[in-house]
């Protein structure tokens, strides 16, 4: 390990460093920010960096520790955020112009945890703007390139962490998924990303996209380190009326647990259909030989409603987001136009030019379904599709304890070749989305190469509340399917 | 052709609940614009709501008090549009699935009860206020003050089941006076805690199908609703007199020219985009909770009248004055059970002090003494009332001041005596001249007495003692 370059330890790894007192976190951090400066023009995965207020928290550390008080399992590991968490007095633009100068009043839930945790802020991290996009095409702050292949995209919405975490600008890093934004980048860079159980993490502070499906989860670069991220950042929060009283597991424990006698559902309608890399494929199906071998049974499930999820999805997310995006309207904060004669004129202007063309199609697809004579139709049909397909993952998860299948369907696609597509577009999380119409946890694990050596990622969704399933199946897969973490940085 | 008129009405019902229905800001009336406001309540990127138990509470005692069917679950919703009073640019409220619904409440009219339904009971969030004056930046402006933003409302829906103005006014007021003794609502609608609007419609008599509605609004005083539902409803009855139609639309009262005036047509009212709101779970109100909050509703204004009309004795004019304030029944009730005596005294005088009783001046014990020393004819109605004044002035206790100030009246017969012998031995003609039938001349005989005891002498026993003394008066 002596060898390993600092940046590239493991998050486990350098927070015990730091607690040994073999680093400080000034040494640490500074290692950390000199990476960020060096490749960040690159690859843009940072929208913020804070160099001062991250070393100054370094040094803090130091100070604590040295007074033998760390203060948590992060003590002095500098890590990042996507920047839809709100930092009190931090720019918080969620990749759009309508917030390009919003300072928060107030800290995320994740924002407090992670700070509570000793963790030390390296700056916030680029995504599609307010989420909407799988490739970090649509921020406003331009696109954050693939770390294996600079000309490629890195996924999204949450590109940014995803990118930062596979080309080691931290140590790990919080994304937001609310149709795959995690895990969809997680799989395009090659590190694991997990979506929590809705309700696991607190939503308070998390600039919201589309309320009843977004929830904030770890993109880190070891599944171990996942685990350990999420044991910081989940619990209960009396602010967010949705999210759940249940006692946080040891989630690092579950890692290292034998898989022997797992039931692994594969389910029939992930794999049928011409969309599926014949490289995806087959790096899957080398996942699920490694948990296989290691004594896991394979069993056939079907979730029969999974071609409806997609059109459900984009009625939902838009509906919800048509009125969460409502309040940027210039009056109180954020951008506003300039010059406008009248109130109207104003509020419109600003919408007009502070929001994007993917963000202005969602809330005018969203603002449709929800039109009085269109509700029925689409926004209530739509939410009588997820009922079915919750239905269908309670009856998966009565056959099988965790569920493989692709992330997404191909590795890493080229800046600009789907941009002018959306609907192809929208296809990159047809694997991922109805995870989040059931509210039930997924993880992305790295389990393979593409031919051209683009990284590829397995899902693994588990029932509710069930993340110690995926950590174990994910351990079981990256133990044995090695594929390097931290991104050659050759392109 | 002979007219009737349908009204509905829908009463905003401002929560007296100490924080706001979805952050914890205060509520209070009057703070410097913008102090009661957070990142919740201004919404702020990334801010979600958290209901206040309190606010559902408050709303359920009113659904029980009101006969209504609590809903075991129920679902806040979002109302979209665009104002700058209304920073999420929606606002939650309670659509498809209320927490109330099917209630009544009896209204007292001069040819007896009527029971007015009430479809259903919400609660939802008030918006804020603008104010349209002042400049920023050396440009006119607009100023938005957010106090006000997300403090808790009940809406409270009647069935049309109201025929005039007068009953409209007799339901508010009913209404009104069941929230204040809830103590759930401060019922001020001048400060717009209690706000009204209504749905009017005429139809020609004998008709069962409604006529054409319009809604009104702005209407801040009870006053005001009786003369707006007049207005309207004339104006309606002349527009199909002369041939016209009544068109759907909203009208605004104009208190100042004492009409209506049409604000906006039905095909210009907003597609609000109502869908559940996600980031609050369904209400559930359990049964235990329901009968929980049952056993605090208190004896409401009807009950309360007729009750202390039966058990003291009092008119029910006097009963419903004492019932129009519970702390002010409350009061009565306790004067009469330190002393019970004539209730009717009692009620006379809280109803004479109710403004000190309900501002928390006086105790019942203090009416209570007041009332018996003048029943025993301890003291006189004059130096009663006196004493009052005096309790209020220096705070001391009744009974203190009456004998400091010496207001004793002379009851005591053998004190008596002495005086009116002095009396009568000092007037030996008028002592002949009421003997020889001059009847008259007794009210002469107690006034000497009551100058010689310098006013303390009972006038009532003074009377009996002359009588005893000199005889009926007329030839003996």
């Amino acid at each position: 390990m002596e060898n390993v370059p600092v940046h590239q330890w493991s998050l486990l790894e350098a927070a015990r460093r730091v607690r040994e007192k073999e680093i400080s976190s000034r040494e640490l951090t500074k290692a950390l920010l000199a990476r960020i400066e060096v490749l960040n023009p690159k690859i843009n995965a940072y929208i913020t960096v804070l160099p001062e207020r991250a070393m100054a928290q370094a040094a803090a550390c130091d100070e604590e520790l040295a007074r033998g008080a760390p203060r948590g399992p992060l003590h002095g590991v500098p890590v990042g955020l996507k920047d839809i968490f709100c930092i009190r007095g931090v720019r918080t633009t969620c990749g759009s112009r309508i917030l390009h100068n919003f300072d928060p009043p107030y800290d995320a839930a994740v924002t407090t945890k992670v700070l509570a945790a000793g963790a030390v802020l390296l700056g916030k991290q680029n995504m599609d703007e307010f989420a909407m996009g799988s490739s970090t095409e649509t921020s406003h702050f331009g696109v954050t390139r693939n770390p294996w292949d600079l000309s490629r995209i890195p996924g999204g919405s949450s590109g940014g962490t995803a990118a930062a975490v596979s080309a080691a600008m931290c140590f790990a890093g919080v994304g937001t998924d609310t149709g795959g934004s995690i895990r969809q980048p997680a799989s395009l860079c090659g590190v694991v990303g997990v979506k929590p159980t809705y309700g696991r993490v607190s939503r308070y502070g998390m600039v919201a996209f589309a309320s009843s499906l977004d929830q904030g989860g770890p993109i880190t670069r070891t599944v171990a380190d996942s685990a350990r991220m999420l044991s910081v950042i989940a619990g209960y929060d009396r602010r967010d009326s949705t999210s759940v009283d249940l006692p946080v597991p040891d989630y690092l424990a579950a890692v290292d647990k034998p898989v022997k006698g797992l039931r692994v559902g594969l389910p029939r309608e992930y794999f049928e259909g011409d969309g599926l890399d014949p490289a995806v494929r087959a790096a899957v199906e080398k996942a699920l030989k490694a948990l296989t071998d290691q004594g896991a049974t394979p069993v056939e499930v079907s979730l029969p409603h999974t071609s409806f999820a997609l059109s459900a999805y984009y009625l939902i997310a838009p509906a919800e987001a048509s009125s969460n995006l409502a309040r940027y309207d210039g009056v109180r904060y954020g951008y506003r136009s300039e010059g406008a004669s009248g109130l109207i004129e104003m509020m419109s202007k600003t919408r007009a030019e502070g929001f994007g063309a993917e963000v202005k199609r969602r809330i005018m697809i969203g603002t449709y379904a929800l039109s009085a004579g269109y509700y029925e139709a689409f926004y209530g049909k739509a939410q009588k599709v997820r009922t079915l397909i919750r239905g269908d993952f309670a009856k998966a998860f009565g056959k099988a304890d965790v569920l493989l299948t692709p992330t997404a369907p191909t590795p890493a696609f080229r800046i600009g070749e789907k941009t002018d597509d959306p609907l192809t577009m929208y296809l990159s999380d047809i694997f991922t989305i109805p995870c989040n119409l059931a509210g039930i946890p997924g993880l992305s694990v790295p389990c393979g190469l593409s031919a051209s050596g683009l990284p590829i990622g397995a899902q693994l969704l588990s029932d509710h509340f069930r993340e110690e399933t995926l950590f174990t199946a994910a351990g079981a897969i990256e133990r044995a399917v090695p594929v390097p973490r931290v991104a050659p940085l050759t392109g | 052709m002979e007219f009737e008129a349908v009204i509905g009405l829908e009463v905003h019902a401002q929560l007296a609940t100490e924080s706001k229905i979805f952050c914890a800001c205060s509520t209070k009336f009057g703070a410097s614009p913008n102090e009661n406001t957070c990142p919740v309540c201004t919404g702020m990127p990334g801010v979600l709501p958290v209901l206040n138990r309190k606010a559902v509470e408050y709303t359920v005692r009113t659904a029980l008090a009101t006969s209504c069917k609590v809903q075991r679950r129920s679902v806040f919703a979002r109302k979209n549009y665009f104002y700058p009073d209304l920073p999420k640019a929606y606002q939650i409220s309670q659509y498809e699935l209320p927490v109330a619904l099917g209630g009544h409440v009896d209204i007292e009219l001069d040819g007896g009860t009527k029971r007015i339904g009430i479809t259903r009971i919400h609660m939802e969030e008030d918006a804020g206020k603008l104010v349209h004056e002042g400049e920023f930046a050396g440009a006119q402006a607009s100023l938005a003050d957010l106090n006000r933003c997300s403090v808790p409302l009940m809406e409270i829906v009647s069935e049309p089941d109201l025929r005039t103005p007068e009953e409209g006014g007799a339901y508010l007021r009913r209404l009104r006076d069941i929230l204040v003794y809830l103590e759930v609502c401060d019922g001020n609608m001048e400060e717009g805690s209690f706000r009204c609007d209504a749905n009017v419609s005429v139809r020609p008599k004998g008709q069962k199908e409604f006529g054409t509605k319009a809604e009104l609004k702005n209407m801040n005083s009870f006053r005001n609703v009786e003369k707006a539902l007049e207005y309207e409803i004339r104006r309606q009855i002349e527009v199909i007199e002369d041939g016209g139609r009544v068109v759907q639309e909203t009208r605004l009262w104009d208190a100042g020219a004492g009409v209506t005036v049409a604000m906006r047509r039905k095909e210009e009212a907003h597609d609000y985009r109502y869908f559940p709101d996600p980031d609050l779970l369904p209400l559930i109100v359990e049964d235990a909770w329901i009968e929980d909050l049952r056993k605090t509703i208190p004896e409401l204004p009807a009950e309360k009248v007729a009750r202390l009309a039966a058990r003291y004795g009092i008119p029910k004019y006097d009963a419903g004055i004492l019932a129009s304030a519970r702390a002010l029944a409350d009061f009565f009730e306790a004067s009469v059970a330190h002393y019970a005596g004539s209730p009717k005294t009692t009620a006379n005088e809280c109803v004479h002090w109710k403004d000190a009783i309900l501002a928390g001046r006086l105790s019942p014990e203090t009416i209570a003494h007041a009332v018996e020393d003048r029943e025993t004819g301890a003291i006189s109605a004059t130096a009663s009332k006196k004493l009052v004044e005096l309790v209020l002035e220096t705070g001391k206790p009744i009974r203190t001041l009456r004998d400091e100030k010496g207001l004793t009246q002379l009851s005591d017969t053998s004190a008596l005596d002495a005086i009116v012998d002095k009396v009568v031995a000092a007037s030996p003609k008028e002592v002949e001249s009421y003997r020889n039938g001059k009847a008259g001349l007794l009210s002469f005989f107690v006034g000497q007495v009551m100058k010689e005891s310098r006013g303390k002498a009972n006038p009532k026993v003074v009377q009996e003692v002359l009588r005893k003394k000199l005889g009926d008066g007329g030839p003996s």
